[in-house]
């Protein structure tokens, strides 16, 4: 009898364990309500279309940079023509906020904040400063 | 050709999931019905399983042992390989469940020039089995970003650590790394050994395709064909909110990674994936060899009407007395 609960006990538990995103979710509420990102008020179109820039924006920033840092090519041309300068703070940061945009989406599905920021500061943390 | 007809069969999987993903009413199918469906036949096969095992009879204790039993006090007993208490049993367990202790005694024989056999010690398919399981482990933790809102702490912590090479955007995972290796090296052995070949049946190689389905079509997701992620954790919170959603954004890979998952989870119960749960079921590993200190009764044994000696004794006394035979009470 003493195995039947070593069992069921340990059945259970297995259970309980693969059921957690269930119980896990019920207890804090989670919807599937995505959330809400604040799009820059001065700016229409970003530097590439919305649909590539939501799954590939960290392949944007790394030839950015490497292509800025390495081969010192600063000017981004866009899809539509228009020219940009390969500037994360300068450029990206300028319409996007970090703690309202960038930080939601990054919180929200997980992906860990890159290392952008060991180097880079948020603009809106110092105030009058040149870009 | 044995590993041929599970590859096709993978094959046609991923190329109805891929066609599927594509169409609004098998986008439904294949994103809410199938996972729905898959998880329920795990979880209740999976119970089904163990419950059938719980009920088998034991009426005996087998445990395999290969070290110096528990004897008198002055020959030292090796307590792991041949547990005589609880404590012996739990620790044995788990080096097995954790670290595949049994397959780390792999040794393979050879027949060398003479002819002579030999038996040399193979720890690779321990490497092997051991990377992949706990990078597979590792994975479908690090997928619990995607179910739970907001992300645990441990599951962030996780993906640190995995990543913590920092090689490109997203981050090089480790596990991803390792767990393509071992699940090819793991291939490999049941090729190229002959007699690996000759043992190994549909199953193993259905499973190990099916593994492989699943890593590649992830790592394309995550490194070459991105995906909206955002999407994927809409569709994934709202599978187990119970209140199902089918983002638009979410590309026909997804929907092949997410069948291939379903058929895994469906398939386990039926497979020899089962020695999830079986493993703590081994009567061969989880009893302890106390047969000779402890009396075990089969629990089928019916009562015995037995005559002992001694009832007999008493029963023929005088006519024992009488014939001069000796009695064994006097």
């Amino acid at each position: 009898m003493r195995e039947k609960l070593w069992i069921y006990g340990g059945l259970l538990l297995f259970l309980v364990g693969v059921t957690f995103p269930v119980w896990r979710d019920a207890i804090t509420h989670a919807t599937t309500q995505p959330p809400a990102l604040e799009m820059p008020a001065n700016q229409k179109q970003c530097v590439a279309p919305t649909d590539y820039m939501l799954t590939s924006h960290m392949k944007l920033l790394m030839d950015w940079r490497t292509s800025a840092v390495r081969d010192n090519n600063w000017k981004y041309t866009s899809f539509n023509g228009k020219v940009y300068q390969k500037r994360f703070s300068g450029t990206c940061l300028q319409c996007h906020s970090k703690a309202k945009f960038c930080d939601r989406c990054h919180t929200y599905v997980g992906a860990r904040t890159p290392y952008c920021w060991n180097c880079h500061v948020d603009p809106a943390l110092v105030k009058g400063a040149t870009p | 050709m044995k590993p041929l007809v599970p590859l096709f069969v993978i094959l046609a999987v991923i190329g109805l999931a891929y066609g599927g993903g594509q169409l609004a009413d098998t986008r439904y199918l294949l994103g809410i019905v199938l996972p729905y469906a898959a998880i329920a036949t795990f979880l209740l096969g999976f119970s089904y399983r163990v419950i059938r095992w719980a009920h088998s009879a034991l009426p005996f204790h087998i445990p395999t042992t290969c070290g110096q039993q528990k004897t008198l006090p002055w020959i030292r007993s090796s307590w792991i390989e041949n547990p005589h208490n609880k404590r012996g049993v739990l620790t044995r367990m788990a080096l097995e469940i954790l670290l595949f202790r049994s397959l780390f005694r792999n040794s393979r024989a050879q027949i060398e020039e003479g002819p002579r056999l030999l038996y040399t010690e193979n720890k690779w398919l321990w490497l092997g089995a051991l990377a992949f399981h706990w990078s597979l482990l590792v994975i479908l933790l690090r997928h619990l970003r995607l179910f739970v809102e907001p992300v645990p702490r441990f599951v962030i912590g996780m993906d640190t650590i995995d990543g913590f090479l920092q090689i490109g955007a997203p981050q090089l995972l480790i596990t991803d790394v390792v767990v393509v290796a071992a699940l090819l090296y793991l291939l490999k052995r049941r090729f190229t050994d002959r007699r690996l070949r000759y043992i190994s049946l549909y199953t193993d190689y259905f499973a190990l395709f099916l593994l492989l389905g699943i890593v590649i079509t992830g790592i394309l997701m995550r490194y070459f064909f991105k995906v909206d992620l955002e999407g994927v954790k809409q569709l994934a919170l709202g599978l187990v909110t119970f209140s199902p959603t089918l983002p638009a954004a979410v590309g026909p890979l997804f929907f092949v990674h997410l069948t291939l998952v379903s058929l895994l989870f469906a398939y386990f119960p039926y497979s020899k994936l089962m020695h999830m749960g079986g493993i703590f079921l081994s009567p061969t590993r989880n009893l302890a060899n106390d047969s000779r200190r402890q009396r075990h009764v089969n629990p089928w044994n019916y009562p015995v009407k037995v005559h002992t000696y001694q009832e007999w004794e008493e029963e023929f006394h005088d006519k024992i007395k009488n014939s001069g035979l000796p009695l064994e009470k006097e």
